[in-house]
């Protein structure tokens, strides 16, 4: 025969693959909403910004405290006319307001940090550059720590939530449209292995993980100088890891399903506790105590909290031996249970 | 069992000598709750012949071409294919059989050419995927979506992902129904192909003329039973009679008496549903003169008077008293 033999699995893979390539939303949602979603955080987060304090000076024909102010690093001034001082502060324009004197006047509101951190700052200015003379010398001694921005702690988070997201909906999606075409059924009616099936929607699902997963830390690397501080090959392994406890938990969700809406529900059932409890935007350590065993039983925890283990802190294998005790674990349970209730009908 | 006895015209007539047999069931029951789909079904289909299940929505045919699928399992019965039973010959049963169910619908987003090869590559044999796109013509539409074919490319793209490893039997459930009639005459053809090579096909449908026209015998089927079984011209004979003469009166007018329409010369049955009366004849150049004298002398009107040729539909509402597509 002219024509090589065909192998099912590549065969059924490649399948897949089309299918997903020929959904330009999906590609969308998958590929570059992630990236979307860093670079609006990283952008609003941005430390840099913070550094800043704005400072509202009441305008005065005699005052030089403006042009005393102007150069001073780390302040930033704006001049007010004296009835925009009330809005200012109130809409937290700027962070303490000075009306010249004499005395000089500084107005703001002490339960706010960043006026108290601000009224310290410009007095220190206003009071060295009138001849304060400092009784205790001192040097500052500036540390800057990689790693320690808040988007460095972001891009595990959202590596793990996307890495959750794409491997529940892709699976579950396919195996249950196919099904509620009546394809599964047609498809066991050959002699097509059956595990080759699900196997290819695995394979499909790893193809695309690569993908996905090295665009967000080449794009978190080069946009916002993200570096794992840890092992990539380590980090490469937890995505591996993560990406097939999430297929087989999504393979588990769509066993029984027989329409789109019926799974989208479970997926929505199972991700929602993940995406508020894992810590992805914020640190999960802020729910109460007595939630803790239960946090921490969550994939996606684990899934994240390594990840950070190794991006943040450089931990290796055995530092979060839990947490892929835990994936693992996730992974056997669900495919072995999968397997066992698929329904093909 | 009892009472399910088919009321078999010939019984294996239609045989060819030394064919043996292709497939076989016997005592075969499924149910639902309390619906009994199949209810102590026998069958026998040679190899090399083209068999029909015939029957209305719900007679059980879909149920029972695919317990012989190995898609379902009977309650009881035993089911034997190719001398093989499911359970124990699965894989070897797979790998000979192309099979087409009524509803599948392959992915949207693939091609003819790509879904053929994915259905190929399960086979350890068959054809290649030109020569299969090219018997089922379709090889035009070869880098078409599925999304963009029409009802008759897509059936018969099903039946070319059915023939792909080259089957020995051939299962097809209701394969064109929701057909335009040139699709439908476009897959009769592609067959009658498959038969010239020596394939045996086993059917279902409730088109009488696709039964005629396709299948050497046919089994009628009705509430789960075969309750008849023959070559298509076997069970039309087995009305006694070749001609159907329908009439209805105007409006307002009664029928006649069937009593009196019954002794009427060449008048085999007599049969009224609704405003209709049918009459079974033999010699509708004896029936016709006969049934109008009877009328003038009544001095009745007549609607509409028709004959044609007896078909298997005639033959089952012989058999049950219901039309077939609205029994």
């Amino acid at each position: 025969m002219p024509e090589p033999r065909l192998i099912p699995i590549v065969e059924l893979t490649m399948a897949r693959l089309r299918e997903f390539l020929r959904e330009p939303e999906a590609v969308f949602w998958v590929f570059a909403f992630p990236l979307l979603m860093a670079f609006a955080l990283g952008i609003a987060f941005r430390q840099e910004r913070a550094q800043e304090v704005v400072v509202g000076v009441v305008r005065h024909e005699a005052s030089t405290l403006g042009q005393q102010l102007k150069d001073a690093k780390g302040i930033r001034v704006r001049t007010l006319e004296p009835g925009e001082v009330d809005a200012a502060l109130r809409r937290g324009q700027v962070a303490v307001v000075l009306v010249p004197g004499p005395p000089l006047v500084y107005r703001f509101d002490p339960s706010r940090p960043e006026s108290r951190t601000a009224r310290l700052v410009v007095d220190d200015v206003l009071q060295r550059q009138a001849g304060r003379v400092e009784p205790i010398a001192s040097r500052d001694e500036t540390v800057l720590a990689p790693g320690s921005r808040y988007i460095d702690w972001l891009i595990p988070g959202l590596l793990g939530m996307n890495i959750m997201g794409t491997s529940l909906w892709s699976i579950g999606f396919s195996v249950v449209h196919a099904r509620s075409r009546k394809l599964l059924k047609r498809l066991m009616a050959t002699p097509m292995p059956r595990v080759q099936y699900l196997a290819s929607h695995l394979l499909a699902r790893l193809v695309f993980l690569v993908l996905e997963a090295a665009a967000l830390l080449v794009f978190a690397w080069l946009v916002f100088g993200v570096r794992p501080a840890g092992s990539i090959a380590l980090v490469a392994g937890l995505v591996l890891l993560g990406a097939l406890a999430f297929s087989g938990l999504g393979l588990l969700i769509a066993t029984r399903a027989t329409t789109i809406e019926g799974v989208s529900g479970w997926m929505n059932v199972v991700m929602m506790p993940m995406w508020l409890l894992s810590g992805v935007f914020f640190a999960s350590s802020n729910f109460p105590d007595a939630a803790q065993p239960i946090i921490r039983l969550l994939p996606l925890t684990a899934l994240v909290d390594a990840l950070r283990g190794v991006m943040l802190e450089g931990y290796g294998a055995a530092a979060i031996g839990r947490e892929i005790a835990t994936l693992t674990i996730c992974t056997v349970a669900t495919f072995g249970l999968s397997v066992k209730l698929f329904r093909w009908r | 069992m009892s009472g399910s006895a088919p009321a078999s015209v010939a019984p294996g007539a239609a045989a060819a000598p030394g064919a043996g047999v292709a497939l076989r069931c016997q005592g075969l029951v499924k149910r639902y709750g309390d619906l009994t789909a199949v209810d102590h079904l026998e069958l026998e289909v040679l190899r090399g012949e083209c068999f029909g299940l015939l029957g209305p929505n719900g007679a059980g045919k879909t149920t029972t071409i695919e317990i012989l699928e190995g898609l379902l399992t009977a309650d009881a019965g035993t089911v034997d294919v190719l001398g093989l039973r499911w359970g124990r010959d699965d894989r070897q049963l797979r790998e000979r059989l192309g099979i087409q169910l009524q509803e599948t619908q392959f992915s949207d987003k693939l091609t003819v050419g790509e879904i053929t090869r994915l259905f190929r590559s399960f086979y350890a044999r068959g054809r290649g995927i030109d020569e299969i796109l090219s018997l089922v013509g379709l090889e035009a539409k070869r880098d078409a979506r599925y999304v963009a074919l029409s009802g008759g490319q897509k059936q018969r793209l099903a039946v070319a992902c059915a023939l792909v490893g080259s089957p020995d039997v051939l299962f097809l459930d209701e394969p064109t129904t929701g057909l335009d009639p040139q699709s439908r005459r476009q897959l009769w053809s592609l067959l009658e192909g498959y038969r010239a090579g020596g394939g045996t096909i086993l059917l279902t449908t409730h088109y009488m003329d696709e039964a005629e026209s396709l299948c050497d015998r046919v089994a009628v089927v009705d509430k789960g039973k075969v309750i008849a079984l023959g070559t298509p011209r076997e069970l039309i004979r087995s009305l006694g009679a070749e001609h159907v003469v329908e009439f209805a009166m105007v409006e307002g007018e009664p029928l006649p008496d069937p009593e009196l329409l019954r002794p009427l010369p060449g008048v085999r049955d007599v049969r009224v549903q609704g405003v209709t009366c049918g009459l079974v004849a033999s010699e509708i150049h004896l029936a016709i003169p006969a049934l109008l004298d009877l009328l003038g002398d009544r001095r009745t009107k007549l609607a509409f008077l028709t004959t044609h040729s007896a078909t298997l539909e005639d033959v089952f509402m012989h058999l049950t008293g219901r039309h077939l597509r609205d029994a």
